[in-house]
C-alpha cells in the first residue's frame, strides 16, 4: 500500500502530511507515507490544487481540510 | 430596516445594562463598538463564506480551465479575473494551477489575470468591507481588483514573456484526470461547512484583535489627526500605504477594522483601498512560491505592474471621491 501527500511545500501541505502520518499510526496500517514536493507530479495527475492525498496512486482528497476524522474516513474508504 | 439592528440592541444591552457603562463614556462607546463590530463580522463571515463555498462546489477548476483555453482576446482575461473572485486562493495551489493553466494552453496573459485577481480580491477582505463600510465600497474594491487584473494580464500577454517562465514548466505533461465526482446535496453542504469552520477558526482571533484596536481608536484617538499626516494633501500617502501593506498578508482580517477607524479619523478612502489591496495581493509567501515557475525577471515584472496598478487605483479614488 502506498500513501502519498503531494504538495508545493506550503504550511497546509506539511499539516496534511503530519495528520496522515498520525492517522496511519492510529489505524495501524502497514503503509509508508511519502511526502512529495515535486509539483509536476500533481500536474501530471491532472490536478491544479495542492495539497493532495493519494492512496495507491489514486487521489482521494484534493485541497486541504483540517478535519482529521474526515481524512481518516477517506483513507479507510479508499482501502475497502 | 437595518438587518443588523438586533446586533446593535444586543451590544447596547451588554454594554449599558450588563456592564453598566455610561452611554457617553469613552469606555462605554468603545466597548459597544467592539461588541457590535466583532459579532457582526463573525456572523457575516460565517454566513457568506458558507454560501460562497457551497456555490463553488458546482464549479471546478478543470471546467474553468477548459473555458479559458478558448482564445478570444480580452474575453479570456475578463473571465479569468472574474473566476479569481470566487475561487479560493491559497499560495499552496498557485504553482500547480499556474503549470496546469499554461500547459493546457491557457495564454500566459490570461493566467496572470487570474493570478492577480485571485489573491487581490480576497473573500475575507470582501466580506469585511461589506460589513464595515457597506456594499458600495465592497463592490468598488472588487471592481478595481478585477479591472487591474484584466488590464495587467492583457498587457503582460502582449509582451510575449513566455521565455521568462522556468523552462521545466513547458516540459511537464499535464494529465487529464477529471475529478468529476457526483456530489450529493448533503456532501456539498458538509464540504462547505468544513471549509467555513476552518476559515473562521483561522481568522477569528485576528478579527477580534483588529476590531479591538479599531474600537480603541474609535473611542480614544482624536478626530482629524490623520488628515494632517495622511490626508489628500500628502502626495506620498498612497505609495507609503502600499509599502506598509505589503508585508501584512496574513492579517487582512485584523487590518480592515483598524482601517475603518482610521477612515473615520480622516484617512482618505483611496489611500485605504490601496493599503488593503497591497495587503492581499502583494504577499511574500505567494511571491516565493511563484518564483518556482517564473524567472526572476518575470516575477519582477509581475510585482512591478501589480504595485503600479494598486498605487494608481489609490490616486484615482482619492481624486474622484
Amino acid at each position: 500500500m502506498k500513501i502519498q501527500v503531494l504538495g508545493s511545500g506550503c504550511t497546509n501541505c506539511k499539516k496534511l502530511h503530519e495528520l496522515t502520518v498520525e492517522i496511519v499510526k492510529e489505524l495501524k496500517l502497514d503503509a509508508k507515507v511519502d511526502y512529495i514536493t515535486d509539483v509536476s507530479k500533481i500536474v501530471e495527475l491532472g490536478i491544479m490544487q495542492s495539497p493532495i492525498l493519494t492512496v495507491n496512486g489514486k487521489p482521494i482528497m484534493v485541497g486541504f481540510i483540517s478535519n482529521k476524522e474526515k481524512i481518516k474516513d477517506l483513507i479507510v474508504e479508499a482501502l475497502e | 430596516m437595518d438587518i443588523f439592528y438586533s446586533i446593535q440592541l444586543f451590544s447596547d444591552w451588554l454594554t449599558y445594562d450588563v456592564f453598566k457603562l455610561g452611554q457617553n463614556s469613552l469606555l462605554g462607546s468603545s466597548l459597544n463598538f467592539f461588541i457590535y463590530d466583532s459579532v457582526k463580522i463573525l456572523i457575516l463571515l460565517a454566513v457568506i463564506i458558507f454560501l460562497v463555498s457551497f456555490l463553488r462546489s458546482f464549479l471546478s477548476q478543470e471546467k474553468m480551465r477548459k473555458l479559458l483555453t478558448k482564445k478570444y482576446p480580452i474575453i479570456g482575461n475578463v473571465l479569468a479575473a472574474l473566476f479569481g473572485i470566487i475561487t479560493p486562493f491559497c499560495s499552496c495551489s498557485a504553482v500547480p494551477l499556474f503549470i496546469g493553466f499554461v500547459e493546457s494552453g491557457v495564454p500566459l496573459g490570461v493566467t496572470f489575470s487570474y493570478l492577480i485577481s485571485a489573491p487581490m480580491v480576497n473573500e475575507i477582505a470582501l466580506v469585511m468591507l461589506f460589513g464595515l463600510f457597506g456594499l458600495p465600497v465592497a463592490l468598488l474594491y472588487a471592481a478595481s481588483g478585477v479591472i487591474i487584473a484584466i488590464i495587467v494580464g492583457f498587457l503582460m500577454g502582449k509582451m510575449n514573456l513566455e521565455h521568462l517562465v522556468e523552462d521545466y514548466v513547458w516540459k511537464i505533461k499535464a494529465g487529464s484526470l477529471t475529478l468529476e465526482q457526483k456530489m450529493s446535496f448533503k456532501e456539498r453542504v458538509s464540504q462547505a461547512y468544513a471549509y467555513t469552520s476552518d476559515l473562521v477558526k483561522k481568522v477569528y482571533l485576528y478579527v477580534l484583535l483588529g476590531v479591538g484596536v479599531g474600537a480603541f481608536i474609535h473611542g480614544y484617538v482624536p478626530s482629524d489627526i490623520l488628515v494632517k499626516i495622511a490626508g489628500k494633501v500628502n502626495f506620498f500617502a498612497v505609495p507609503i500605504a502600499v509599502l506598509i501593506g505589503a508585508p501584512l498578508y496574513s492579517n487582512a482580517a485584523g487590518t480592515i477594522p483598524i482601517i475603518q477607524s482610521l477612515i473615520e479619523k480622516g484617512l482618505p478612502l483611496g489611500t485605504a483601498l490601496a493599503f488593503m489591496m497591497s495587503i492581499t495581493a502583494l504577499s511574500l509567501p505567494e511571491m516565493i512560491i511563484l518564483r518556482k515557475v517564473l524567472k526572476p525577471k518575470l516575477l519582477g515584472i509581475y510585482i512591478a505592474v501589480l504595485t503600479i496598478g494598486i498605487v494608481f487605483t489609490g490616486y484615482l479614488f482619492n481624486l474622484v471621491l
